[in-house]
C-alpha cells in the first residue's frame, strides 16, 4: 500500500498569529513538505491544480520536475490535474516530459474543478464539466497510447497527424486515477477504462466514499478488469496529531475554526465524528485509519492532508515526522497483513512495464488496472 | 386501507409557538379529510428550530448531519407537504428558507403543498402570496389554492373561531384532494445512482453526424 501526502496549495493566514505566507514562501514550504515526505519514508506526494487566489500551485509539472530533481524515490502526483479546462494535447506533453525526467515516478489524478468562473478563463463552461472530463480524458489516452492520432471532437480544434511528444517512458502511459467526491459518472469512467479511483473522502461523510467506491468497484468488475475487489482505490485523509490527544485537540482548534473550508460552522467534535478528520494521539489516526477498510475494502493508496488551513510550515514537518516514524510503519504492516493475495498492490511504472512486457511482446495498447492484470477490452 | 405520509414543517422560533399551533391544526384537518376517503395518514413534524444550527452547518459544508438528513428525507419522502413560517420583514423568516435552500431543488416537484404563515398584523397576510408561494412555484411543487394566514385576532375567539376553522377545514381538504388522487411518493432519489453508463456518456460528447 501506498502512503503520502497531498496539498491543496492554499496561502491561508494563520489564524494564532494573522500572519500570511508570501507566495514564494508557500510555494517552497510544498516543495519542503514533498522532499521531506521522502525523507520520513511515504511514497507519495501530490499537488493541486489551482488558477485562482489563495492558491498557489498553478503550475503542477514545474513544481513536480523541481521535486523529481532533489528524490530519488518519491512518486509525484497531482490533486488533481483539471481534465476540463487543461488541453488534454498539453497534459499529454506536459506529464511524459515529467515522466522521463523523474524516470517514471509519475502518475495523475484527474479532477473537474467546481470553480464556475475558472472555466471560461480557459475558454470553457462548467456546465460541460462531465462531458468535457469525458471527451479530453478519452482523447488523452489516445495521444499516450497512439504514436499519430487523427481526432475531432466537440471542444478543441480537430487533430490531423498529430504525434506528442515525447512518447511516454518506455511506451508506458502514466497510471491515471479519477476523482469525485460524488459525481457516480467519475467513478463509472473510472471503472471503464479500468483506472484507478480516488475519493476525495475528507470534507464528507463516510457514507459518501462507500457508495462512490461501492458503485467503482461493481462496475470495474462489469467492464470486466477483474473482480470488484481488485479495484484501484485510493482515499484521502486528514489529521492532525500530537503525542497527547488533548494537546492535539487544542492546538487544531483554532485552525479548525477558521479553516477555509468548514470554519465557522460545526464544531471540531462534530466534524470529526461526521467525517473522517482526526485530531489526536498517532495511536488514534492508526486505529481510524485502519478503520477505513472496513467501509471500502482493501485499498491502494492513502493520502494525508496535512498543510492547510494556515498551519505554520514547522508544524506541518513535525506532523510528517509522526506519520513517517510512529503511523505508517504500523499502518503499512496492518494493511498488508489483512490484504488478500488476489488484491493488486497500486500499479506504478515498474508494474506496468512489468504487465506490458508479459503481454506477449504486443505494443501497449490496452487497459493496464494493475500488475499482471489483462486489457480487458 | 391506504397510507400516505404527512410532513410538516414549522419555522416557528417561540416555544410554544403559534407557527406549530396553525400547522397542527392544519395537519389535522388533512388527517381527517383522508381519514373520510379511507386512507390512513402517518404525520411526520419537523420543528426547524431544533435543527438551526445543522441547518446553517449544512451551508457551510455541503453535506447533513445525521439529524437533519432524518428530518429533510422526511419531507423529500413524504406524500404531501404543510409548511408554515412566521412572517419575519414582509417574508418566510431566514430558517424557513434556509431549511429549503438545504432541500435538493428537484425534491418537491409534483409534491402536493400547503403553506401557511403567522404574524403580528393581518396587514402581513399577503407575504403568503408574494413570498411563501412563489418559492415553492420555483420548486415546481403542487401549492394548494388556500393558503391560510393566522394573526393575533384569530386566535382570540379560540381554536374554533369560525373564519380561521373554516380556511383550515378548505386547506386541508384541497391538500387531501391533491394527495388522494396522486400514487404514493417513490421517496428521495438516490443522488448516487448512475443514471447513464460510459456508453451513453461518451457518445453524448461525439458530433452526432460522425
Amino acid at each position: 500500500m501506498q502512503f503520502g501526502v497531498f496539498t491543496v496549495g492554499d496561502v491561508t493566514v494563520d489564524p494564532t498569529n494573522g500572519r500570511e505566507p508570501t507566495e514564494h514562501e508557500r510555494i517552497k514550504a510544498m516543495v519542503t513538505i514533498a522532499l521531506k515526505a521522502e525523507e520520513v519514508g511515504l511514497d507519495v506526494f501530490a499537488t493541486g491544480e489551482h488558477h485562482n487566489p489563495p492558491f498557489v500551485p498553478s503550475s503542477p509539472t514545474t513544481m513536480l520536475g523541481f521535486i523529481a530533481a532533489r528524490t530519488s524515490r518519491l512518486l509525484l502526483s497531482t490533486s488533481t490535474t483539471l481534465i476540463t479546462t487543461n488541453d488534454p494535447v498539453k497534459i499529454a506533453e506536459d506529464y511524459a516530459m515529467l515522466q522521463h525526467l523523474a524516470d517514471g515516478r509519475v502518475d495523475l489524478m484527474m479532477g473537474r474543478g467546481n470553480t464556475g468562473p475558472v472555466y471560461p478563463w480557459f475558454g470553457q463552461d462548467i456546465r460541460n464539466g462531465i462531458p468535457l472530463a469525458i471527451e479530453n480524458y478519452d482523447l488523452l489516452r489516445r495521444l499516450w497510447r497512439e504514436d499519430v492520432v487523427d481526432w475531432s471532437g466537440r471542444f478543441r480544434t480537430p487533430l490531423q497527424s498529430f504525434t506528442s511528444t515525447p512518447r511516454p517512458l518506455d511506451g508506458v502511459p502514466p497510471f491515471v486515477w479519477h476523482g469525485s467526491i460524488r459525481s457516480p459518472e467519475i467513478a463509472e469512467q473510472a471503472a471503464y477504462y479500468g483506472d484507478g479511483f480516488f475519493a476525495n473522502h475528507i470534507f464528507w461523510p463516510k457514507e459518501h466514499t462507500q457508495r462512490m467506491v461501492g458503485l467503482y468497484r461493481q462496475r470495474f468488475a462489469h467492464y470486466g478488469h477483474g473482480s470488484p475487489e481488485q479495484a484501484i482505490v485510493g482515499l484521502g485523509g486528514q489529521v492532525f496529531m500530537r503525542r497527547n490527544s488533548q494537546d492535539a485537540v487544542r492546538e487544531f482548534r483554532p485552525y479548525f475554526d477558521n479553516a477555509p473550508v468548514y470554519g465557522h460552522g460545526p464544531s471540531l467534535e462534530e466534524f470529526t465524528s461526521q467525517t473522517p478528520l482526526t485530531v489526536g494521539s498517532p495511536q488514534q489516526v492508526i486505529d481510524r485509519t485502519l478503520g477505513f477498510r472496513e467501509y471500502v475494502g482493501d485499498y491502494q493508496r492513502q493520502l494525508f492532508l496535512l498543510d492547510h488551513a494556515g498551519l505554520p510550515l514547522k508544524t506541518v514537518l513535525e506532523q510528517l515526522d509522526l506519520l513517517g516514524e510512529e503511523v505508517v510503519p504500523v499502518l503499512r504492516k496492518e494493511f498488508e497483513s489483512l490484504r488478500p493475495a488476489h488484491v493488486p498492490a497500486a500499479p506504478t511504472h515498474a508494474s506496468l512495464l512489468a504487465a506490458a512486457s508479459a503481454d506477449a511482446g504486443s505494443p501497449v495498447t490496452g487497459d493496464l488496472a494493475g500488475a499482471g492484470s489483462e486489457a480487458a477490452r | 386501507m391506504n397510507r400516505r405520509t404527512l410532513a410538516v414543517v414549522s419555522a416557528g422560533l417561540s416555544q410554544p409557538s403559534s407557527t406549530r399551533l396553525l400547522a397542527d391544526q392544519l395537519a389535522a384537518a388533512t388527517r381527517d379529510e383522508l381519514a373520510r376517503r379511507g386512507t390512513e395518514v402517518e404525520i411526520r413534524t419537523v420543528d426547524l428550530r431544533e435543527h438551526a444550527h445543522d441547518i446553517v452547518n449544512h451551508l457551510l459544508t455541503g453535506f447533513p448531519s445525521a439529524t437533519l438528513r432524518e428530518a429533510i428525507e422526511a419531507v423529500t419522502g413524504a406524500d404531501g407537504l404543510i409548511a408554515v413560517t412566521p412572517i419575519f420583514s414582509a417574508s418566510y423568516n431566514g430558517l424557513f428558507k434556509s431549511f429549503f435552500d438545504v432541500v435538493d431543488d428537484q425534491a418537491l416537484v409534483d409534491r402536493p403543498v400547503l403553506i401557511g404563515a403567522t404574524g403580528g398584523t393581518a396587514r402581513h397576510s399577503l407575504a403568503l402570496e408574494h413570498a411563501v408561494r412563489p418559492l415553492f412555484g420555483y420548486l415546481r411543487a403542487v401549492v394548494v389554492p388556500t393558503a391560510v394566514y393566522a394573526a393575533p385576532e384569530d386566535w382570540s375567539g379560540g381554536a374554533a373561531d369560525d373564519a380561521l376553522r373554516r380556511r383550515i377545514l378548505r386547506a386541508g381538504a384541497e391538500l387531501a384532494e391533491q394527495v388522494d388522487r396522486r400514487p404514493p411518493s417513490a421517496g428521495p432519489a438516490d443522488p448516487f445512482a448512475l443514471t447513464a453508463d460510459f456508453a451513453d456518456l461518451l457518445g453524448r460528447t461525439r458530433p452526432a453526424a460522425s
